[in-house]
């Protein structure tokens, strides 16, 4: 599997390599310097040479890169890598040069657990922090402590301390929404999408069993046939597709559709999900550019905010695609926030701070071009949208319920919160 | 500890650093001893040699600190094979490890003493490991499971007669599932390495043990333990299903790796199921997970899309609705837009085709030229695919044209042409208005045209249709000026273009043939050129009617131009779903060494005792290949043996192709596809053989020389070719193939080769 671990900062120079399998050489880390790093012109994430395959990703300043001479998985050479930067970021804060050169002696530590004649290990990183810590442990910590860290990094509930005690028994669920949004230059929808997240932050005592309900149209169905209760149905959320951490039994939500879990201690992503049917998109564009003649560009672009007027969006910002010899850009905006012309990235950015439900703004703007010497149309990239929309869903997924139940019989807190997001929010023009 | 206060490790060194860093091992403190260690680490990272100070380190290995521990081990691990005999030494501090009441220590010292591979060490190793294997701690348990397949890579023999891979068989049955899953690793990692031996086979009874450690070991356990599923071949259609049912709710899980390894043993046993409802009901299931892969980082993304199309190719009824999530993002990396336009390709049908057409419209205009290309290419793709849209693609394909920037144009052209020969003339035939249109502005564009391909196929239109384009003689004749100049595929089409000139409009262009297959006939090099240029000589000499039959006859329409793998391979590599051989579209050995060719035993074979591993610089062969930036060479000098070498040996030259496409009969499998066409062409080549005087079967012995390599080696993409040329090609004298076969970069690095159905031809 894989045979060696590399990390490289942006200059090609080696800051942790570590080799798990006798089948190559360190100097392989040369060949990956020389062929990826030190071309300008890589075409993809795996590189063969020879016999030898290197997969790499690029984080921050850095090139994670996995070495192997078999014939790989590939998907989980991938999904490895970047638990390895979840794994830093979990740790360090931030997974760069600086943390991995400050930290190298808990990487190296890291990788000797997580990996093994290059196959993964456990890579929890909550049991990992349990014994590999940035600080100094000493062995004759209680003997009793580590036969316990182990038989929970290799038990079944890998991700669950026994021994947890809360005064406050709490859990706080996020609900987080990326809208993904397509659309043509004649203003029909080509895809609209939302891959939402749920978040959850568990300060739980004890081993609680969790059961978690959603507005799951499929489960709502099901509900209606015995409960025949039609009034909940329009509500309900048509789920394409999910995904769920570790701790969820996934047996059982196959059976019958319900989420129940032990949960890890502290923060995790309990799913993840995606819907395609019923989006509402949280703000409608209506750009109008015309290019006169062959030095000049208009711009009038309109934006209308579609939810409630009760809700306000924070931090909306569009990019907005100038040709590539604009010489000047003049834009007014009026009350909608503010807009600026931003040479270097050959955009007119637009800022709106705070955007109330069912107001619209608009910007009308005009770029002068500079006269070229090949005459190259312009490629028009699209206008790209980024917002946050809280306490709203675009897929109108809610949460229904939490339920804990552990031996003890605690009462618990539960918190839930809701925000929209633009995750890749393009309209062509 | 904040960062201002760290020590800086990665500093610069001077000269002599090992001669302080000695000292400071050496330091009665321990702070100066644990600092020394990791800048000793740090100095091995950037791979500079510290081998020197293996006593030192080695003095610090009997420590109460646990980290300090781990970095010794660190440093043991690399340089234990420089210096054999000190690592007896520290044999028996591992030994005691071993003996540790802490099992995180029992662990690594089992963990680090299965990586040092010193053959000295190895007797110490057996009694420790035994003892690991049977150890109350799971975590020491399954910790010693992949000792024994470290063991087993080092002295196979050992690792058999002590009955370490009976125990692990025995694991598999383990109580706890990392334990098993880590036995299965195991021995999946042994069978891999030496296929020879069964050291590791599924039964019934250990299928449903299997089955219940699923639910319960981590994720990476999980992967290893589907991979090992999909080598199970269930014995009815009932364990089938079974097997179905259980790992179908891996198809949820967060990890995208999980989710390929689940659908590949769903891939495997659904071949099984006869029941078709339940099939359709696992292929409604397969299809989210699969589009959720597409939201993971780029990376994740590509491997998920290079399987996607080849579960496709199996089949294609899992995606059908779908196209729209396959559009690309503006943002998304180049190597994620190809593929996407791939599969968009084959998920492409009468209803959507309009949406796609749109889209790849789109792409056009973008700024990276190969994704550019590729999507006018897709167009006239989608065209030979569905052939009520050909008009709407050529439409949208002249629209293109129009733009007037010069690659899209160039491409378009190419396009034109192909599916020209892809036997969607008719629409030229019904619209010649329209076609005729378009004339003025490809030769508005003509300066523009620097690359030989489009420079050819535009030739090769105004040969085609020479009747309907007025100038036809006054455009050729402009190109004929520079007929000397040119590139050898423009020239062959100048000369086939000429001829269809004369061939229609005989009176006026008697000058013009006469010149040109003069001028291809005494002062060309090029054998292919002149070859042609004398066969359509005589050809016109003896009966021009004759030769309007040969040249100007109906071409067989191609179908649509397939880029799947021959179902040999696509089953082959149903099998490796997740892994690089399905990143690639190859078999796995078109890409790998194998074990066998690990740097141990090629040194072993080269028995060089003087070469030590890990040193400062590289070694000679490496220097010297660096300096000449010979990186294949390189790899395969360093510790490939030249067996595995032919893995990147070149393609053929293509005149080898010319040669043989003009002789080779054609093949059984092409004659099963297109038995009712085939006759025609062949025809062909024996009224050409006939006008050289001999027989169509007497060129055998000409080309014998020629056959050989080409039978046994013939990569993929040229045997397409063949075809092509074969069956489309204007008197089979085409070099073009009518599209490219697309493939991912790195296939063009290296030639495919030992495709099963090679033989065939």
């Amino acid at each position: 599997m894989i045979s060696a671990f590399f990390i490289y900062n942006q200059k090609g120079e080696v800051l942790i390599s570590r080799l798990y399998r006798h089948d190559l050489k360190r100097s392989v880390a040369d060949i990956f310097r020389i062929q990826v790093i030190s071309n300008t012109d890589v075409r993809s994430p795996i590189i063969t040479l020879g016999s030898t395959s290197f997969f790499h990703v690029r984080h921050e300043n850095l090139y994670i890169v996995a070495v192997t001479k078999w014939n790989a998985n590939s998907a989980l050479v991938f999904e490895f890598c970047y638990r390895v930067i979840n794994i830093g970021r979990a740790y360090f804060g931030k997974f760069d040069e600086e943390a991995v050169k400050n930290n190298f002696v808990v990487i190296y530590e890291l990788l000797d657990e997580i990996l093994d004649f290059g196959y993964p290990q456990n890579s929890e990183t909550d049991t990992l922090k349990m014994y590999i810590t940035t600080e100094v442990v000493k062995s004759e910590r209680a003997v009793e402590d580590s036969s316990k860290i182990t038989i929970q990094a290799t038990g079944a509930t890998s991700w669950r301390r026994s021994d947890i005690k809360y005064r406050k028994n709490e859990a706080f669920i996020d609900v987080i929404e990326s809208v993904n949004l397509l659309i043509s230059n004649t203003g029909t929808v080509l895809r609209a999408d939302v891959s939402g997240q749920i978040l959850m932050r568990a300060y739980l005592s004890g081993t609680p069993e969790c059961k978690f309900g959603l507005n799951d149209k499929l489960l709502l169905d099901k509900d209606a046939v015995t409960k025949s209760n039609p009034l909940r149905r329009p509500n309900a959320v048509e789920i394409d597709d999910c995904q769920f951490h570790q701790c969820v039994k996934l047996g059982k939500f196959d059976s019958d559709r319900t989420i129940s879990f032990i949960p890890p201690d502290g923060e995790f992503e309990l799913m993840r999900y995606r819907t395609t049917e019923n989006v509402n998109l949280p703000f409608k564009v209506h750009p109008v550019v015309n290019e006169i003649g062959r030095t000049r560009v208009e711009y009038k672009i309109n934006v209308k905010a579609n939810f409630s007027p009760k809700l306000y969006a924070h931090n909306v910002v569009l990019k907005i695609p100038t040709p590539l010899n604009s010489a000047k850009v003049e834009v007014k905006v009026g009350a909608g926030g503010k807009a600026k012309y931003a040479p270097a990235e050959n955009c007119i950015i637009w800022k709106i701070p705070r955007f109330q439900g069912q107001s619209e703004f608009t910007l009308s703007g005009e770029a002068e071009l500079s006269a070229m010497t090949h005459k190259k149309a312009w490629s028009r990239p699209p206008i790209a949208m980024d917002f946050q929309v809280l306490m709203f869903t675009s897929s109108g997924l809610l949460v229904r319920f939490l339920k804990v139940f552990e031996k003890s019989g605690y009462q618990s807190v539960k918190w839930v919160r809701y925000m929209t997001k633009a995750g890749s929010y393009q309209i062509r023009f | 500890m904040n960062i201002a206060s760290r020590p800086k490790f990665f500093t610069t060194n001077k000269r002599g650093e090992n001669y302080e860093l000695k000292a400071e091992l050496n330091s009665e403190y321990r702070g100066v001893r644990k600092d020394a260690v990791k800048k000793v680490i740090a100095n091995m990272t950037v791979g500079k040699d510290v081998s020197g100070l293996f006593p030192d380190v080695l003095k610090n290995m009997h420590t109460e600190d646990l980290e300090l521990k781990k970095l010794v081990y660190l440093y043991l691990m690399n340089y234990a094979k420089t210096q054999p005999e000190l690592v007896i030494l520290a044999v028996n501090t591992f030994v005691m490890d071993t003996n540790d009441t802490n099992p995180l220590i029992r662990a690594l010292a089992i963990r680090t003493m299965g990586c040092l591979r010193v053959e000295k060490i190895i007797d110490y190793l057996t009694e420790p490991l035994r003892k690991c294997l049977k150890d109350d701690n799971p975590y020491v348990r399954k910790t010693a499971c992949l000792c024994v397949a470290k063991l087993y890579d080092l002295n196979p023999e050992l690792a058999l007669e002590s009955g370490f891979v009976e125990t692990l068989q025995e694991m598999v049955s383990d109580i706890n599932p990392m334990v098993v899953a880590n036995a299965v690793v195991a021995l999946s990692d042994i069978n891999e390495a030496s296929p020879e031996t069964v050291v590791f086979k599924i039964t019934g009874g250990t299928l449903n043990k299997l089955l219940h450690a699923l639910n319960e070991c981590t994720e990476w356990g999980q992967i290893s333990i589907l991979t090992a599923l999909a080598d199970y071949k269930a014995g009815d259609v009932k364990e089938a299903e079974g097997i179905c049912d259980r790992v179908l709710p891996r198809l949820q899980h967060a990890n995208g790796s999980v989710v390929l390894s689940a659908i590949k043993v769903l891939m495997i046993n659904m071949r099984l199921v006869r029941d078709a409802n339940f099939n359709k009901n696992l292929v409604k299931k397969m299809a989210p997970p699969l589009v959720t892969l597409l939201s993971g980082p780029p990376e994740v993304q590509y491997v998920a899309l290079r399987n996607i199309n080849l579960i496709l190719q199996k089949r294609s009824d899992v995606l059908s609705n779908e196209m729209r999530v396959f559009f690309c993002k503006y943002n998304d990396p180049p190597y994620v837009k190809l593929e996407k336009l791939e599969i968009m390709i084959r998920l492409c049908n009468e209803r959507n085709v309009d949406q796609l057409l749109s889209e790849l419209k789109e792409y056009a205009s973008e700024v990276d030229v190969d994704f550019v290309r590729k999507s006018v290419r897709a167009i006239g793709r989608c065209a030979i695919k569905i052939e009520e849209a050909s008009e709407r693609c050529i439409n949208v394909l002249l629209d293109l044209i129009n733009t007037g920037i010069n690659y899209v144009v160039q491409e378009a052209i190419v396009v034109i042409k192909a599916s020209e020969t892809a036997g969607i003339a008719d629409i030229f035939r019904k619209y010649p208005q329209k076609y005729e249109g378009i004339i003025p502005t490809l030769c508005e564009n003509l300066d523009a045209l620097d690359e030989p391909e489009a420079k050819a196929s535009l030739i090769w239109i105004i040969g085609e249709y020479a009747s309907h384009i007025d100038n036809a003689d006054e455009l050729l004749s402009g190109f004929l000026e520079n007929f000397k100049e040119e590139n050898a595929q423009v020239q062959l089409q100048l000369v086939t273009a000429t001829v269809k000139l004369f061939l229609k409009k005989p009176n006026e262009n008697q000058d013009i043939v006469q010149q040109v297959l003069q001028t291809a006939t005494t002062e060309c090099e090029n054998p292919d050129i002149r070859d042609r240029a004398y066969v359509y000589w005589r050809l016109l000499s003896t009966d021009p009617q004759a030769a309007k039959a040969v040249v100007l006859s109906d071409k067989p329409p191609i179908e649509d131009e397939d880029t799947g793998v021959s179902a040999a391979l696509l089953d082959e590599l149903i099998y490796n779903i997740g892994t690089l051989a399905s990143v690639y579209h190859k078999p796995p050995e078109a890409f790998i060494g194998g074990k066998r060719y690990g740097a141990d035993n090629v040194q072993k074979a080269v028995a060089e005792p003087a070469e030590e591993e890990d040193i400062n610089a590289p070694p000679p062969q490496i220097q010297a290949a660096i300096k000449n930036n010979d990186i294949g060479n390189l790899l395969d000098l360093d510790w490939d043996d030249p067996g595995a070498a032919a893995a990147s040996s070149s393609s053929q030259p293509s005149a080898q192709n010319d040669l043989q496409d003009l002789f080779s009969p054609s093949s059984p499998q092409q004659t099963q596809q297109q038995s009712p066409v085939a006759a025609k062409p062949k025809s062909n080549v024996d009224d050409i053989m006939g006008l050289f005087g001999s027989s169509a079967p007497a060129p055998v012995p000409q080309t014998s020389g020629f056959q050989q390599p080409m039978f046994q080696q013939s990569p993929p993409q040229q045997q397409q070719q063949l075809q092509q040329n074969l069956f489309g090609g204007d008197l089979l004298f085409d070099t073009q193939p009518a599209a490219q076969p697309t493939s991912p970069p790195q296939q063009q690095q290296k030639a495919a080769q030992n495709d099963p159905f090679a033989d065939l031809f």
